[in-house]
């Protein structure tokens, strides 16, 4: 008997029967949260309070290592970040031959910087022009090259980001406070593989001579994905 | 039908806002939920495709009210209890019963560095040649669902399906999430990176030559 799911062929499809039997063993009493059938409903309500709860049953499980998540979250807030993919940038500026290579073939150039890893192991990078704009987005998720920008912005997840980036990219970069040129086309790269997208912004006027830390300070986490310009000083 | 995460093209969401760069996290919270879920999985009891399903199959009602993290969380507790890895009554109870079989796969502090850094790459070798070149025209699957698994896991967007667009890149073989998501094998496929043109799939486009590419397997597509 399955009384728990509201949706019980896709969760039978996703946990497998077993998991009914052993949802329905574990539980004397009926549950009282007719919306909420998933086994996470068993868990605190109050989100800070369902990871500390998570956190504590892995722990003392043996299955979690309280410092390996602090070693998680020091790497990306301290130390892979949006400023990996400025100096991609800032390099591609300066070198014209790093930029050919990488808009050939991304993935090796970057792995001989160091910035391969977890989302972002196929790295692709899409060069703006006069008359092209890219930009990137994830609608069915969250996708985004983590060893070259980190951990995506509030508003990269956002539902208003995901819904609208495909639909009206131009409003949407409006609300960035960027208009584009009516000869100047969008096209939006909509992540829905395992293909990690880079825009390679154009080089702002004025820095002809610029060494590559100079140049880095122009470039955006909002110009490397789309939704932004590298600043003009 | 397709499910609550599958976005693309809806109307209502409001503005998009804008943020410094310097935010990374928005709650103490969040970043804990990020490397929790980070660390489970390197016991190795699921794949991207797994985690990914498991976040979309969430009541609708749960998708739209929860923030992006209790996404992650929710989805980490029901995975955990699928694969036997927690009880159900372990959840309840908020307390962890005896040490897991699975301790010894637990991700150390110092290996978070070299697992985060070796990735999991999706490219697989494949006798299977692709179907498709440059400048193909292919039409896209009429229904964004999964073939074989009803309500299943596919990455075919809704606002995508049925329309005709041209083929941009190839991106060699690639792991199939529609089967990778249900334990069914990888079945890799080749990947393209197909143009579509904003004026095919929008009634009101905002320009005629602005384009959506989107990345889609062989299996997702025809000849047009």
């Amino acid at each position: 008997m399955r009384v728990l799911c509201t949706f019980s062929p896709v969760c039978e499809a996703m946990m497998g029967v077993d998991f009914w039997r052993r949802l329905q063993q574990s539980r004397a009493m009926p549950h009282d949260h007719p919306d909420h059938d998933h086994p996470h409903s068993l868990l605190p309500s109050d989100p800070a309070l369902r990871v500390k709860a998570l956190e504590t049953i892995l722990t003392q499980k043996g299955l979690v290592d309280p410092a390996a998540l602090d070693e998680i979250i020091d790497t990306y807030e301290n130390r892979i970040g949006p400023r990996n993919g400025a100096q991609v940038v800032a390099r591609a500026w300066a070198d014209p031959a790093f930029k050919a290579a990488l808009l050939k073939d991304a993935d090796p150039v970057l792995a001989d910087l160091g910035f391969y890893g977890r989302q972002g192991e196929h790295m692709v990078v899409v060069e703006n022009t006069d008359t092209l704009h890219n930009m990137v987005v994830c609608t069915l998720c969250s996708c985004y090259p983590w060893p070259l920008l980190g951990i995506p912005p509030g508003w990269y997840k956002s539902d208003a980001y995901r819904a609208r980036a495909v639909r009206e990219p131009r409003k949407v970069l409006a609300e960035f406070g960027v208009t584009l040129p009516a000869e100047c086309a969008v096209r939006v790269w909509d992540s829905t593989a395992e293909i990690r997208y880079l825009v390679l912004p154009q080089r702002p006027p004025g820095t002809d001579g610029w060494d590559e830390a100079a140049l880095m300070d122009l470039v955006s986490r909002d110009s490397m994905i789309g939704c932004g310009l590298a600043v003009t000083p | 039908m397709t499910r609550p995460h599958d976005m693309g093209g809806r109307f209502g969401d409001g503005a998009v806002v804008p943020e410094a760069e310097d935010i990374i996290f928005h709650a103490d919270w969040h970043p804990r939920a990020l490397a929790l879920t980070l660390a489970c999985g390197s016991l190795g009891l699921w794949n991207i495709d797994v985690s990914r399903h498991a976040r979309e199959a969430l009541a609708p009602k749960d998708y739209a009210r929860f923030a992006y993290y209790e996404k992650w969380i929710a989805a980490l507790a029901d995975m955990l209890v699928e694969t036997g890895a927690l009880t159900a009554a372990e959840l309840e109870s908020a307390q962890g019963q005896g040490s897991s079989d699975l301790a010894e796969k637990r991700l150390t502090a110092s290996n978070v560095a070299a697992v985060l850094a070796k990735g999991s790459p999706a490219d697989r070798t494949n006798a299977t040649p692709p179907r498709f070149g440059p400048g193909d025209s292919v039409r896209l699957r009429a229904m964004a669902e999964n073939t074989t698994v009803n309500g299943g896991h596919t990455r075919l967007p809704a606002y995508a399906a049925g329309a005709v667009g041209r083929i941009v890149r190839l991106h060699g073989t690639h792991v199939l999430p529609d089967s990778n998501a249900h334990r069914l094998g990888e079945a890799p496929e080749p990947l393209y990176a197909v143009a579509l043109q904003a004026a095919d799939i929008w009634a009101h486009p905002e320009h005629p030559r602005d384009e959506v590419i989107l990345d889609l397997w062989d299996s997702y597509l025809s000849p047009a």
